[in-house]
């Protein structure tokens, strides 16, 4: 039995196990869920419905939370102002069918910390909920990022590999930037258009790809390592070692 | 056309007029009631003056010749003709001299003035009454005291005033009332006249002005009526008189174009989505298929799941720029429309779009100095220039020489035109050009290149959405499509 595409093959090494809770209606949709996230190591927990949901959050310690916009009983939004208002600051990734400027706004205002539009490739919420993982966004703070040989100084802009200097535009800064700080994480193209061009649409052309193969030329070429790696399917992900 | 009492009734017209008869009738009465009694009172003052002169008279005799010279001057003035009224009873109230032959009870019980007019009879004028009034009352029954009163009720009505001689005996003097009473049977005929009169022309406006409002609200009626039949080229009449349902008619009408242009609209949305959907739906549904039958390996597998991942997130791309077609064109108000520099849209997606065009051997190249401000939303702007600029990026690869993609905005007046201009082909055709922004519009030749169709349809309804217009120009060479945005006031 073939595994389908979109769930994650052996070959990327996703770190960390994840407490998950999912608030889904539709149990199809739940089921799926939570058998991907089994399967790429995290434990995922199920609510059908909104009141579920909200008690099961707030007695529970969970690392990351999926909650559809639109449940029976209490809709997600008013889920995760409650859960706010109760000082509970896990991190939340919200699942709507709305998927328009306003309504990702509003999502982002109750409390919520990404968007996702239904429907969705499980590889890109999976990056996403990695990326959200609480245990892992310490890296903020950092003022030098290193992966492997590669280091980012994000006070003086300079870009050093193997103590070689490298030169990149703005963007290509901002790029490595947030490819660095998710190191060892997949990072989507979205997630790339969405954090380093703000920017919420999908455009015709795979721009993305571009941009990144120009970095990779820049901070691999003339190194005998590859660091920036393609996953299939998924996105990037900077990995040294 | 037949009016029923009713419909008119209903009518709008019909009410007011009703209103206002009602209220001018009111003030009639009112008005005559006032100039009766005033009139009334006056002509009652004159006759008691007449009364009083007469009494004095009376008294002198009395006072010559007792009751003798009394009775003497009152049986002659009763002879005199049109008399006034006098009487000399006893104590008991029988009645011993003067021109009355009768009294209503209890007028000479109390002294003094009679409060009301009481009725009396005169002597003789009984029997005339009577033979005068026979033809009429057809040998019906009466008693004589009915018939008395009948008579006095009729006209003889008079006030008196009533004193009481030193011997008990009765003096009355009075007078007839028979000419106030006329006047006011005057006044009371004229205002029922002015009453019926004014009945009779409520009652004409209401049917003309009535019946004309319904004729115009029956033949609107009758139009919309049509209309909701399923006619929607059908309009409303206008008459041309420029009045008020004139007015009415033409915005019904306007809005009536408004709504046959969105049902058009719709209808080819509808269309399209049907085509352009169905069509990746059954390829999807065909390479399933395929798949299952035969035997496969497992690579076979696959590759055909694959393929359908791919297939149905096309389909979701379609799905969603679709949806924001729709949203952006009717009318979808954002509260996220805030202040957006042009210029720097312009240098976010030639950055975002730079290397694709390296890539492809096109030079891309941005002319902005400065900022240009327009209210708007930022992400929406942004999809649309990508929009264009990637299609620019595609169709500049004919080119005849070197391939090349340049944007520039300028200021006009009260506009802002952001410029998107390729040196490939272009659109020659001008038909052809004003179709391309039409959704799923694929001209000939780009059918060859990838893409939904919605690039530029979405770009047009992004500029309706900022009150902007989307243009396609011809451009020496190629193709110059050019964004204009309103200017903001304060610029």
């Amino acid at each position: 039995m073939q595994m389908p595409a979109t769930q994650p093959s052996s070959e990327i090494a996703y770190n960390g196990h994840m407490k998950i809770l999912v608030m889904e209606d539709d149990r199809e949709a739940a089921d799926y869920l939570q058998k991907a996230f089994t399967e790429a190591g995290h434990t995922a927990h199920v609510a059908g419905d909104g009141e579920t949901g909200f008690a099961l959050a707030d007695a529970g310690d969970y690392d990351v939370m999926v909650i559809d916009r639109m449940m029976p009983r209490r809709d997600g939004l008013s889920v995760i102002v409650a859960l706010r208002s109760r000082g509970n600051t896990t991190p939340v990734l919200i699942l709507s069918a709305l998927g328009e400027v306003d309504d990702r706004v509003t999502g982002l205002r109750a409390g919520g910390d990404d968007y996702l539009t239904k429907p969705y490739a499980f590889s890109e919420l999976l990056a996403r909920v990695e990326v959200l993982n609480r245990r892992a966004s310490a890296k903020e703070a950092e003022t030098v990022y290193r992966v492997g040989d590669l280091e980012l100084d994000r006070l003086s802009h300079s870009v050093r590999r193997a103590a070689r200097e490298i030169t990149l535009q703005p963007r290509e800064f901002r790029l490595l930037e947030y490819l660095m700080r998710h190191a060892g994480q997949v990072v989507t193209r979205t997630m790339l258009l969405e954090n380093v061009w703000d920017y919420h649409f999908d455009p015709q052309t795979n721009v993305i790809d571009v941009h990144v193969s120009r970095l990779r030329g820049k901070i691999e070429k003339g190194f005998d390592k590859p660091i920036l790696h393609t996953i299939r399917g998924a996105g990037y992900m900077l990995k040294g070692g | 056309m037949a009016l029923s009492v009713p419909a008119i009734m209903r009518t709008t017209a019909a009410r007011l007029s009703a209103l206002y008869l009602l209220l001018f009738a009111l003030c009639a009465v009112l008005l005559v009631l006032y100039m009766t009694s005033l009139s009334a009172r006056m002509l009652t003052g004159q006759t008691q003056e007449t009364i009083n002169d007469e009494v004095l008279g009376l008294a002198r005799a009395y006072q010559r010749g007792g009751l003798p010279v009394l009775v003497r001057v009152v049986e002659a003035r009763s002879r005199q003709p049109g008399a006034n009224l006098y009487l000399i009873a006893d104590a008991n109230g029988q009645i011993l001299t003067g021109n009355v032959q009768s009294l209503e009870p209890g007028v000479l019980d109390n002294e003094g003035w009679t409060t009301s007019p009481f009725s009396y009879q005169r002597f003789g004028e009984g029997e005339l009454d009577r033979l005068r009034n026979l033809p009429a009352d057809k040998g019906t029954a009466q008693s004589d005291q009915s018939e008395t009163q009948a008579q006095g009720e009729k006209g003889h009505n008079a006030i008196a005033l009533v004193l009481r001689l030193p011997n008990q005996m009765i003096m009355l003097v009075g007078r007839d009332l028979g000419e106030p009473e006329r006047f006011r049977a005057v006044i009371r005929r004229s205002l029922m006249l002015a009453l019926g009169m004014m009945g009779l022309g409520g009652l004409l406006i209401w049917f003309f002005v009535g019946r004309a409002a319904l004729k115009r609200i029956d033949s609107v009626s009758e139009a919309s009526r049509r209309i909701m039949g399923g006619d929607l080229s059908g309009r409303l009449p206008v008459t041309g008189a420029g009045d008020e349902f004139d007015r009415l008619s033409e915005n019904l009408n306007a809005m009536l174009a408004r709504i046959a242009t969105l049902n058009e609209g719709l209808k080819q949305v509808s269309d399209n989505i049907a085509h352009d959907l169905k069509t990746p739906l059954t390829r999807l549904r065909n390479r399933a298929e395929a798949t299952l039958s035969g035997k496969q390996k497992t690579s076979d597998y696959r590759q055909a799941l694959e393929g359908t991942i791919t297939e149905s997130d096309q389909l979701i791309k379609t799905f969603n720029a679709i949806l924001m077609i729709s949203r952006l064109e009717a009318g979808y108000s954002s509260e996220h429309t805030n202040r957006v520099d042009l210029a720097a849209a312009v240098r976010d997606v030639v950055e975002l779009y730079e290397p694709v065009a390296e890539e492809a051997g096109v030079s891309l190249d941005a002319e902005v100095n400065g900022a240009f401000v327009v209210n708007g939303n930022r992400e929406l702007i942004g999809q649309a220039l990508s929009n264009i600029v990637d299609n620019a990026i595609k169709y500049s690869t004919d080119s005849t020489s070197k391939p090349a993609v340049r944007v520039a905005i300028e200021r006009t007046r009260g506009e802002i035109r952001l410029s998107v201009m390729d040196n490939g082909q272009g659109i020659p055709d001008d038909a052809d050009r004003a179709r391309a922004t039409e959704r799923f519009v694929r001209l000939e030749k780009s059918r060859s290149q990838p893409g939904s169709g919605l690039g530029l349809s979405l770009a047009k309804a992004v500029m309706t959405f900022h009150y902007g217009r989307l243009d396609l120009l011809p451009g020496n060479p190629g193709l110059s499509v050019v964004m204009s945005f309103p200017a903001r006031e304060d610029h």
